[in-house]
Formats: structure tokens, sequence, C-alpha cells
């Protein structure tokens, strides 16, 4: 068995069953405490409704009672294969940013949708805003099949529309279940009731999706995030965000272009000799380099390049829009650097794809931009498919995060 | 496609923990990490240690009701002084003198104890980031936090309005009258954090393991806590017991149980 944490999110449109479908999966793999199931048969009781498994994840008390799910929540399930962490993010187009913060943290994405209601809005921005995290891979569920009286006809006809919308994001599935979440149809295991269904039940869809590459293969690239002085050894601290970091390895550091060799990495309590990607260490260098947070140390060897003007796909979340030329703040990894949207190729509505609007002026909540990002000083950037850590951006106003990106 | 070897999974739980603890540090030098000596803070301070190569570079608060175990304040005092922390204990003198108590109210005593308490932590050392070791696997409420959580200065946490955290690129700035709370360990499961304690070999409060057929899961303040039946009287057979257990982990816990939104009322005024 895997032992590490598969990250899953559940997305689509308000009232389409996810938190159900999340109830239900933690009650088939006996991943509740009896206590829990008691505390939701009460609560359910005293606002008059039967067990509502949507209470696992909606605890705020304004939750249960307008049944609607406010904030991104988690929860954890074991299966034969893998322990899973499922994040359950609101359906409401009100609720899109804590539904990016649930979101961006998984690895695979459960899309659930209504099936006599077929796609809605928010079922298919989600499934945009999944695709511009880089969640490649996706599970369909079409839900509530026991309204469709568990017929093929009416699931095929919301199969057919999904995989096409899904086809433009490129985005494959790895499958498209048929499943009524309140009676467990599907969920672990198939169901007779849908017997013209031939793929698999949702838990086994799950333990087929892969676990992320690390990157250990790809060029070293390791983020300065801070400097420590202790006992006299300037230890750097940070993440090898891609590539195997090794004592005696010789380095350039951006963007200053000054070089040294790694005379140790530091973990507490050990003296190893290399560290892959994913290991958050300390490195002390040959030389006294001048250096701070967000300067990036790479293989000598690797000729990377400073950036300072690049693609990128952009969706903004906030009130005030993005304009053109308006200067905000980008931060990648640990560099942090003032930065214009010099232009906005097309301005898209990610729950149609359809282009608003070709070199546009700006981005109103909720859209979705192709950019030219133009920064003030030159910086590491990647593209995301190459090095996630350095092909991924936030962009804050006053400090406050209100759009997101990735470097295409 | 094969698949490249992956990070051992605790290994990737606490390099998560790391690089948020390094993070807060890094934007805030004014940090303090809160230490309650339970499994969960201990395994926090611990990490905390890796994260700086043996030497915290911040105090270490301990909140004191006064009616915390025995067990709790000797292990507080031994590892103090044993890893060489900077601890910072502080309590509600005024309303413990006023004879504030759990029996005549365990929301009030809670607040007043301990929320109340930290809040004057906070306000005479100017703290502006507070390390925390809640779960998202704790309680449903604790599900919903984010690693850097802001708090106004009138210490509330608005649910209804927390920032987008996308990624680890964490929110970096407040107003000057806000602090940050964080969570790096909200990623951890209870299971979890007793394979770490094992693997790591981390001191525990005695009061966990199985005497005469009980033990705490979860301690805290003498008079609201409660023992469940167990006979795990090392860390193995308390993994292996929760590895097969339906009761949840904060059961003996009176604070919880109230009222079904106790824990959200507490949360949102501010406690831990």
């Amino acid at each position: 068995m895997e032992k590490c944490y598969f990250k899953l999110v559940l997305a689509g449109h308000i009232d389409h069953g996810k938190s159900t479908l999340l109830g239900r999966l933690l009650f088939e793999t006996k991943s509740l405490p009896k206590q829990k199931i008691t505390e939701i048969k009460t609560a359910s009781k005293a606002l008059g409704k039967d067990m509502d498994f949507a209470f696992l994840t909606d605890q705020l008390k304004e939750e249960r009672e307008n049944q609607m799910t406010l904030d991104t929540a988690q929860a954890f399930f074991r299966s034969r294969a893998r322990n899973y962490a499922i994040i359950d993010a609101p359906g409401h187009v009100e609720l899109i940013k804590n539904m990016i913060t649930g979101a961006s943290q998984a690895q695979a994405a459960i899309l659930v949708i209504d099936v006599p209601e077929g796609m809605k809005e928010q079922t298919t921005r989600h499934a945009s805003i999944i695709g511009l995290l880089g969640i490649k891979q996706l599970i369909v569920i079409l839900n509530k099949m026991d309204l469709a009286d568990y017929k093929k006809q009416p699931f095929k006809e919301v199969k057919d529309k999904i995989l096409d919308f899904l086809a433009g994001l490129n985005i494959k599935p790895a499958a498209v279940i048929p499943v009524c979440a309140r009676s467990g149809a599907n969920v672990s295991r198939k169901s007779s009731l849908m017997r013209w269904y031939k793929g698999p039940c949702l838990l086994k869809a799950l333990n087929s999706l892969r676990l992320k590459n690390p990157g250990n293969k790809k060029p070293l690239r390791f983020p300065a995030q801070d400097i420590y002085e202790i006992n006299g050894e300037r230890i750097i601290a940070g993440k090898v965000v891609s590539g195997v970091l090794k004592c005696g390895q010789k380095i350039t550091l951006l963007p200053s272009l000054l070089e040294a060799k790694i005379s140790a990495i530091k973990i507490f309590g050990e003296s190893p000799k290399k560290a892959e990607a994913g290991k958050n260490i300390g490195i002390i260098l040959s030389e006294p380099l001048p250096i701070k947070r967000g300067d990036i140390i790479v293989d000598k060897s690797s000729g990377v390049r400073l950036n300072d003007r690049f693609k990128g796909e952009v969706f903004w979340w906030s009130k005030e829009p993005l304009r053109i030329n308006e200067r905000v703040d980008l931060r990648c990894a640990s560099q942090q650097v003032r930065c214009v949207i010099e232009k906005i190729k097309k301005r898209i509505d990610p729950s149609t794809l359809e282009v608003i609007e070709k070199n546009a002026a700006g981005l109103k909540i909720n859209e979705t931009g192709m950019v030219v990002i133009k920064t003030e000083t030159p910086i590491v950037v990647e593209k995301f498919d190459f090095i996630e850590d350095l092909g991924r951006f936030v962009l804050e106003r006053n400090f406050n995060p209100e759009g997101a990106g990735i470097i295409t | 496609m094969r698949e490249e070897e992956t990070l051992d999974y605790l290994n990737e739980l606490e390099n998560k923990t790391i690089y948020i603890i390094r993070e807060a540090y890094s934007r805030f030098r004014n940090t303090a990490l809160l230490w309650s000596m339970g499994k969960d803070s201990t395994t926090l301070l611990w990490i905390t240690r890796k994260a700086f190569f043996g030497h915290i570079p911040f105090p270490v608060i301990h909140i004191d009701t006064g009616f915390k175990f025995r067990e709790i304040y000797a292990f507080r005092d031994r590892y103090a002084k044993e890893w060489g922390l900077d601890l910072i204990i502080s309590n509600n003198a005024a309303a413990l003198q006023a004879g504030v108590h759990p029996e005549k109210g365990k929301f009030r005593c809670c607040h007043a104890l301990k929320t109340e308490a930290l809040k004057n932590s906070i306000a005479s050392y100017k703290f502006k980031a507070l390390l925390l070791a809640i779960r998202r696997d704790e309680h449903g409420i604790r599900a919903k936090e984010r690693y850097f959580s802001p708090r106004d200065n009138g210490f509330k946490w608005n649910y209804q309005k927390q920032p987008v955290e996308i990624w680890d690129l964490y929110q970096s700035k407040l107003n000057s009258e806000e602090h940050f709370r964080i969570h790096p360990l909200l990623h951890w499961t209870e299971l979890d954090i007793w394979k770490y304690i094992q693997r790591e070999k981390i001191p525990v409060v005695p009061l966990y393991f199985a005497k005469n057929g009980l033990r705490y899961r979860s301690i805290g303040c003498q008079d609201c806590c409660s023992p469940v039946n167990s006979r795990a009287d090392t860390i193995r057979k308390i993994i292996s017991e929760l590895e097969n257990t339906d009761v949840a982990e904060r059961s003996g816990r009176a604070q919880d149980k109230e009222d079904a939104y106790t824990m959200q009322k507490l949360r949102s005024l501010g406690y831990m």
C-alpha cells in the first residue's frame, strides 16, 4: 500500500452533491468514528432532517442551516491501495476563492454533476480552474442517477457534453461514472441497478490515479527562502524544487551569476551528501557570496536564463478589475517582484471558454486571461509543465492575493 | 510512465511543515510558538527545532490555565531546560482571581483562561505570527482553517471571509493591528502524529499511555479531560489502537460538546 496522502478536490456546481458524496465515501470506507455519525444524526434531527452526510464537512452553523458549503474543508479516508485526503470545495460562484484554496492543494479532481440538471455554470467554471491550476487527472461523477431511474440515456447525454467541454481544456478524464451518492451506488462497489455501465466504481477509479512525479530527474532549482547565522555558520535555507542537490556541486547564483561550490548540506541530526526534490534543507556555500531570499541556486552548467517578459494564463478573483500596465506584485516560489500585465491577448469566460475580447484592457472578477507579463527586474521562471514551483505565481495588490496564474 | 520513488510520506508531511515554519519566520521575525505540551504541539516544537537546526530563534509560550495535570508541568520544565527554550509562561491572573473555573461554565472558562491569556501575551510582546499545532482531522471547524490565518485586532477569526491560499504562496503581509495564526500541522492526522513520534522518538507526557485500563487521547485541563478505555501502554500499541478505533480523538474534551457549535463560537473569538 502507498503510504503518502493522495490529495483530491471535489468540484462542481452548488447542490450537485459534493459534500454528500464525500460523506458517503467516508462512510463506505469506514473512516468515520461512531461518535461523528451520532453527532451528525443529532444535528440533522435538530434541523428536522434525515441523516445528512453533508454535515460531516459542513460544520459551520450557517452551512447546515442554509444547506450550503461555505468554505473548503478536508477529510481523510483509506482504501486498500492508499490514503486519501479529500478536499471539499464550495460550489457557489461567490465562493470561488475558497474553491481555489482547496483545489490548489490537490493532485487530482472529482467533478460532480447532477444528471437531471446537467452541466451548470460552476461545473464548467470549476473544470476550467482545475485545468488552470495544472491538475491533469480528473474523474467525472454523474450523480443523482436515482432521479434518472438509473437509465443509460440521460447519463450518456451529459457525459458527451462534459467530454466535449473538457476536450477544450485538454483534459481527458480517467473515468466518467454514474453514481447515486445518497444510496452509495457505484461508490465503493458496482451497483446492480446499472448493469449497462461497464467502467469502474469510484473507489477503483481513484486507486488507478497516479502520484505526482517528484522531479528528481529535472535540472536543479533551489530558491533561497531565508538566511540564518547559527554558531558562526551562514546557512541558506530552502526547498529543492527540482533536481538533486549534491555536496561538492558547482553552482551559479541567480540573478547575480556568482559562482561557488556546495560545501555542506544541513538537515538537523543528519549529514546528507545529497538532497532530492521536495526536501527542505540548509546549505553552506564555499564562498561568502552576497545572497538574499528569492535568489535561485542552479547547477553551474545548466545555463538558465533570467526573464523579465513571459507569457502566462491568469485567473483573476478580485472584485476590483486588473488593468493592463497597472503595477502589481508577482510572487513565484520565494521570488517577489513588481510587474505589469503588458498585454491581455485574450480575455476568456472560464465557464464557457468563450473569448470575450482580444487585446483587452483588463480582467474582471472570475475571468481568465492569456497575458504577457513584464517584471521590473528579471527573475527565474519556467514553464509550469516543466518545473511547477517556478511556473506558477500569485499576483498581489496591497499584499492581498487577487489573482494567480501559470507560465505557458 | 514509470513512477519515480516518492519521499516517504512522513518525510513529505515533515517537509511541508518545515517549509511553512520557515516561511512564517522569514516574513515575521516577531514569531512565537504555542506549546501546550500535548503530543501535537510537542511534535510542532520538535519539527521547529529541526527547521532551525536545533536553535529556535523565537520564544515558546505556554498558556497556563493553572488547571493542567501535574505530569504536564513536569514535562514542560524538563524539556524547556533540555532543549534550551526561551519559554514564556502566560496566564490570566485577573480571571483566576475572580474565580473563573470549569464548573462555572466551560465556554467562559476556556475563553477567559486560554483566549484572553493569549491576547494579553500577544499585546505585551507584539507578536505578529503565532505557530499553533491544530490539525484538520481533529475537529470539523479546524478543517476550515488556512495555514496562514489572519486575525484582526479584536482577535476575531472571520471564517466567512478567509483569504485565498494558493499552492504554497502564503499571504505575506498584514495591516499593522493584525497577527497571523500559522498552522504548520494542518495536514497531519492523529495517526500520522503518533507514527512520527515513534519514528523520531519524541518524548510525550506519560498520560497518553494506558494505566489500569485507561489512557488520555487528548490532554489539557484536568477537569475537562476524561480518559478512554485502553490497554495501549506503548506507542506501538497506541498506533495499532488508532488504526482500529471508531471513537473520535476529542471525545474526552468537554469544551467540544457543551453544544454543537461551541467550538465554532470559541474559535471565532480567537480560541486555538
